[in-house]
């Protein structure tokens, strides 16, 4: 696909804040339909660049165009056809559910007899009908998520912008939120979002990247950059004291690279089976976990550290 | 004035329809305390000792109740809710993810505001007629004096509410602006009354403008440049504070 038909198109974009450098010259580009993730931890420069993207913060240097404009010049005109659920709710507490969706539809420019409409069919759509009547304050984490997003849908938006849409929500809520974004992803709807849970980012993300101190690691769709960046299995061992040192070439070949955690010890496989009783013999460890590969190996082989600390 | 601000002032008069009641309520019962207490009890002993100010001490202290009013009202409206809106409910955050504009959301919070202020004016012209302290047709024009007045306060509270780092600078602004303002500004006794050097500085203040103003106006003595030159000290406040209210907002919302 060209960069012509990229919904966000980004080169060397930078975002400075004073001598801070939060993002650091991130080429990429996301195109019509795909879900697409910035992965990374706290500080890595993902909601810098979302906000950027939302024309709430200016590019301080390099190229950003969101649906084909500039955000610097036409950022109101963006944001009528951008949905954005920010990391930080911004529902007003005091007025219903209902009031909350109406008085966004109007921001867009709804008229009174659309924005009645497309409220009751989001109230629906995230399952809040029954609570339509009730002030927002009292609404569980998870029911006010779903808020955001419906609110966020109000305007039929074209380009979904999510910033951490499950942080801080327990696992029941955090697949409820997941199933909602699975529909609108199968309706056509592309989304953006960023996240540090790596089981998001392989659930819904049709293709990645990978952020660390502002720049950009690697790309690619999570089965991808899985394969391409670890082993089909890994091997987790756990010691009573100290974790033991051990050389990958010490296990005739079995073994493609080892990581050394300050309380566990990883071994990379094809065949973890195989592995186990060799493990056991030689490193006598307290217990053993052979498990798939997942994004939080490849983040670790590619900056040495874990996702969530 | 354009649309998109339209659509942030529906949200505050949304937001305000939980209160209006006791709201309204409270502006309508203000004007008939304070003439009651101020115009007919202490006016009472203001004008048997004589008081000099030509005219009976109900009639003198009726405009000045209403422009401080229009103050108070406005100084507080800009002041908790804006920040507020900032920081607490961060709705000025969630305008700024639609197509409203930075100064969308100070103009709809102005309009508001307006509203509030003009509602008060309305209500204690009519109870000033009542009271027989209305004494021309050019009372008429007290009601967008009183709003400028508003907006001479609002416009800078609301560039000092985006630039506070926390609400304590508020209690400095109410403790050493506003409350002095509505004392001495020439709002119950003629600034004049002042050493030197404080009654220099009342004339500095919007307040003072906009009582002298309201008062040449409902007491009939108002003349064309000295009623221009008020209302235009007041809109020179309103526009700086507008500037300010502009430059502070992008600072804190737009990073």
């Amino acid at each position: 696909m060209s960069t012509n038909d990229a919904l966000i198109h980004a080169r060397g974009l930078t975002k400075q804040f004073g001598g801070l450098t939060a993002v650091d010259g991130i080429d990429f580009d996301v195109h019509k339909g795909e879900a697409f993730g910035f992965l990374g931890p706290n500080g890595a420069g993902k909601s810098s660049t979302m906000r950027m993207i939302g024309c709430v913060s200016p590019v301080t240097d390099g190229t950003l165009r969101v649906l084909g404009l500039d955000p610097l010049r036409d950022g109101p005109k963006i944001r009528a056809r951008l949905g954005v659920v920010p990391q930080l709710d911004t529902l007003d507490n005091e007025l219903t559910v209902r009031e909350n969706l109406w008085i966004y539809g109007r921001y867009f420019g709804l008229s009174r007899a659309d924005v009645r409409k497309r409220a009751q069919e989001l109230l629906e759509f995230v399952q809040l009908e029954e609570r339509a009547r009730d002030r927002v304050e009292p609404l569980s984490g998870g029911m006010k998520r779903r808020l955001t997003i419906a609110r966020s849908l109000v305007n039929d938006p074209e380009l979904m912008l999510l910033d951490e849409p499950t942080t801080g929500l327990d696992p029941q809520a955090r697949h409820a939120v997941w199933d909602r974004l699975f529909r609108l992803k199968r309706q056509g709807v592309t989304l953006v979002l960023t996240t540090h849970y790596m089981d998001e980012a392989e659930q819904l993300c049709d293709r990645l990247v990978i952020m660390d101190r502002g720049k950009i690691a690697e790309e690619g769709s999570p089965l991808e950059l899985i394969r391409r960046l670890s082993t089909r299995e890994v091997v987790e061992l756990r010691f009573p004291e100290d974790v033991p040192t051990v050389e990958p070439e010490s296990f005739n070949g079995q073994v493609a690279r080892v990581e050394v955690l300050p309380d566990r010890l990883m071994l990379y496989t094809d065949d973890g089976d195989a592995l186990v009783p060799v493990v056991h013999e030689r490193l006598h460890p307290q217990s053993v976990l052979v498990r798939r590969s997942t994004l939080e190996d490849v983040f670790l082989r590619l900056t040495g550290r874990t996702l969530v600390d | 004035m354009n649309v998109y601000a339209l659509r942030v002032y529906e949200y505050w008069m949304l937001s305000y329809r939980r209160v209006w009641k006791g709201s309204i309520v409270t502006t309508a019962l203000n004007p008939v305390l304070y003439l009651t207490a101020l115009g007919v009890g202490l006016g009472k002993l203001v004008n048997r000792n004589g008081s000099g100010l030509g005219v009976p001490y109900l009639d003198y202290v009726a405009p000045g109740i209403l422009a401080s009013t229009a103050m108070l009202i406005a100084a507080f409206e800009s002041s908790y809710p804006v920040m507020g809106a900032i920081r607490w409910t961060r709705t000025f955050f969630a305008q700024l993810a639609t197509p409203l504009r930075v100064r969308d959301s100070i103009v709809g919070h102005q309009l508001y505001v307006c509203t509030r202020v003009a509602t008060a004016a309305l209500l204690y012209l009519v109870v000033l007629a009542g009271f027989g302290a209305i004494h021309s047709w050019l009372a008429v024009f007290a009601f967008p004096s009183a709003i400028l007045l508003g907006l001479a306060f609002s416009l800078p509270v609301t560039a000092m509410a985006a630039w506070l780092e926390r609400d304590e600078g508020f209690n400095a602004l109410f403790r050493f602006g506003v409350t002095p303002m509505f004392l001495f500004s020439g709002t119950f006794f003629p600034v004049t009354r002042l050493p030197h050097g404080f009654r220099e500085l009342a004339y500095v203040t919007p307040t003072w403008h906009g009582v002298v103003l309201m008062r040449s106006l409902t007491l009939g003595d108002a003349t064309f440049w000295w009623s221009l030159g008020h209302a235009a000290y007041l809109a020179a406040w309103a526009a700086a504070g507008f500037a300010l209210a502009l430059r502070t907002f992008t600072r804190r919302l737009v990073t």
